[in-house]
């Protein structure tokens, strides 16, 4: 492999890697500190992905940004609504939520499952126009998704460690103690689901608006795919203080696409991202709770050959 | 100050697992009253406070706190006026943040999007040095590796540190040992004092009930049998306080859980 290819791979790894650790924000958000494990990733992220592109295809590349965001804390608000004040499970009401949005993706693109943006002008095309003629022009998708991943850390870095982020963190940590302080579970839920789905929704518009295509599918196994950045992130980077873990998220996302690039150079098929995701998934969550089995399956078995 | 008026609550009713807990409860509280309360398992003191701080609502009856009917209003809104601790150290903060952020949580001060300041941080080390406890030099570490006394002493210092009209002490110090459950009811009597709060606390050691605070109220089988103060309660002794409990309820106070004595 030449080292022309390796950079080119590298680099398509780093922009789809960053795009898509917008999702693995999301879920540091609702998964990592409100605890609840949002089931609508997937829907919501193909909401964002078809709300930019069919807005941006009306001609208007910033607005189509801004509404994607818009679509994705709408649907974070439904999933939330039915949790908190419908008594739906929390599982359950993000997979209804994810049931519901597959129409409302297939309506919002207009009753067709692609779109095709080859002609629109997004905020990649006007990056790409704005670095015309400069060393920086091959790097505008790089430029965007690192723009994006940029704010939404220092957003999370800020809003954390506010006092309504330390409530949702706190309503993660302990609900006894939310509870019997002045703190309504309810309003901390509902504004946690409401920030992580608009992050998910900015990552799928994103993701289309680079790729210049959408595709009602886009976001299927988006929340494996990022449940698994998210816990490689946490192996490298776990502790320390908000601004820290963000970074450890976005590196979590960015070597999951690395090793997948990598997979596909050694033959793997394309098709097979999706298994290989849910394996790591296992593995990561597994890995703890086997480690601790260990001791006692070692007993076990010095015990039985002492007895013959 | 609290009034409690002829509130009832039953579980599970209409099944085999039905159990009226509260049964006609009425009670009143002047501000600064330290009210201790004692009774057997299942007399109904946590549930008597879980119907104060408004865990559920109740069957039948009103309560007023401050001359305000709290009756309909949820927990999380009664909480800034009413402070609470558990039996459970772990209950009472956030274990995965540190000592800080649980702090900022509990200063109530400023508005959502407000953050903790150089002054308020003083504040704090100079509130957890009161402690005694080294928590000042522990600020940046997770709530999680403290020891349940350090825990409970951290509550107590959230749950007061906007003094709430009233405190309810649920056997805070029942979990811990007895060298740290003195220190941690030491600190209670200071902080109440100081902050001239309206307190109720249960606890299972008879001579504490009668020792702490200006009113003792005995509770049995979801009703309070038994209420004294002032010099019939200076004269009594647990000997005597367990013949009026027979009195009250034809019975023996058959619990092994109740200390007689220290």
């Amino acid at each position: 492999m030449s080292f022309e290819i390796a950079l080119g791979l590298g680099q398509t790894a780093l922009e789809l890697g960053l795009l898509c650790s917008l999702t693995v924000f999301a879920l540091f958000l609702s998964y990592s500190m409100l605890n609840v494990c949002d089931l609508s990733t997937d829907g919501c992220f193909t909401l964002g992905a078809a709300v930019g592109a069919s807005v941006a295809i009306m001609g208007h590349p910033y607005l189509s940004v801004v509404a994607a965001m818009a679509a994705g804390m709408m649907s974070g608000f439904v999933t939330a609504f039915l949790q908190t004040r419908m008594g739906v499970d929390s599982l359950l009401a993000g997979i209804i939520v994810n049931t519901g949005l597959y129409s409302v993706n297939v309506a919002v693109m207009g009753g067709s499952s692609l779109l095709n943006m080859n002609t629109t002008e997004t905020v990649f095309t006007i990056t790409k126009e704005m670095l015309k003629g400069t060393t920086a022009e091959p790097y505008y998708k790089l430029i965007v998704a690192l723009v994006a991943v940029t704010s939404v850390i220092l957003f999370l870095t800020f809003f954390l460690n506010t006092k309504l982020g330390l409530a949702i963190r706190a309503t993660g940590n302990n609900l006894d103690m939310v509870r019997s302080s002045s703190i309504n579970p309810v309003f901390t839920t509902t504004v946690g689901l409401c920030i992580a789905n608009v992050f998910t929704g900015l990552s799928g518009c994103l993701l289309a608006q680079s790729q210049k295509s959408c595709d009602i599918n886009i976001g299927t196994g988006m929340l494996t795919i990022a449940l698994a950045s998210l816990l490689i992130g946490g192996t490298f980077i776990g502790k320390g203080g908000i601004f820290l873990r963000a970074v450890g998220v976005a590196l979590g996302s960015v070597i999951f696409r690395v090793v997948y690039t990598i997979a596909l150079r050694f033959d793997m098929p394309a098709y097979m991202l999706k298994l290989v995701s849910s394996v790591i998934v296992v593995i990561a969550i597994s890995a703890p709770y086997l480690k601790r089995q260990i001791p006692l399956i070692r007993r076990r078995l010095e015990e039985t050959r002492k007895r013959g | 100050m609290l009034k409690i008026d002829h509130i009832s609550k039953t579980f599970n009713p209409g099944t085999v697992n039905e159990k009226q807990a509260l049964r006609d409860v009425s009670l009143e509280l002047k501000k600064g009253d330290f009210v201790t309360i004692i009774g057997s398992n299942g007399a109904g003191k946590s549930t008597l406070f879980n119907a104060i701080a408004g865990s559920f609502f109740t069957d039948a009856g009103s309560i007023f706190l401050d001359g305000k009917d709290i009756t309909f209003k949820p927990d999380h809104f009664r909480a800034k006026q009413i402070g609470r601790l558990f039996q459970d150290p772990m209950k009472g903060s956030a274990h995965g943040m540190t000592i800080e952020e649980n702090l900022a949580l509990a200063a109530g001060k400023g508005g959502w999007l407000s953050r903790v300041g150089k002054t308020e941080k003083k504040e704090f080390r100079e509130r957890l040095a009161l402690l005694d406890m080294g928590l000042e030099d522990r600020m940046k570490q997770p709530v999680g590796l403290l020891s349940g006394g350090q825990r409970q002493a951290l509550t107590l210092m959230m749950a007061t540190m906007m003094p709430p009209k009233l405190l309810l002490l649920d056997e805070h110090t029942a979990a811990l040992d007895p060298a740290t459950a003195d220190k941690v009811l030491e600190l209670t009597k200071r902080i109440v004092a100081e902050s001239d709060i309206t307190c109720l606390m249960v606890t299972h050691n008879m001579s504490q009930a009668l020792e702490l605070g200006n009113k003792t109220i005995m509770m049995d089988h979801g009703r309070i049998v038994l209420e004294i103060e002032g010099e019939e309660r200076r004269d009594m002794t647990i000997d005597g306080l367990l013949k009026l409990f027979r009195e009250k309820t034809s019975k023996e106070l058959d619990n092994d859980r109740i200390l007689l004595s220290e």
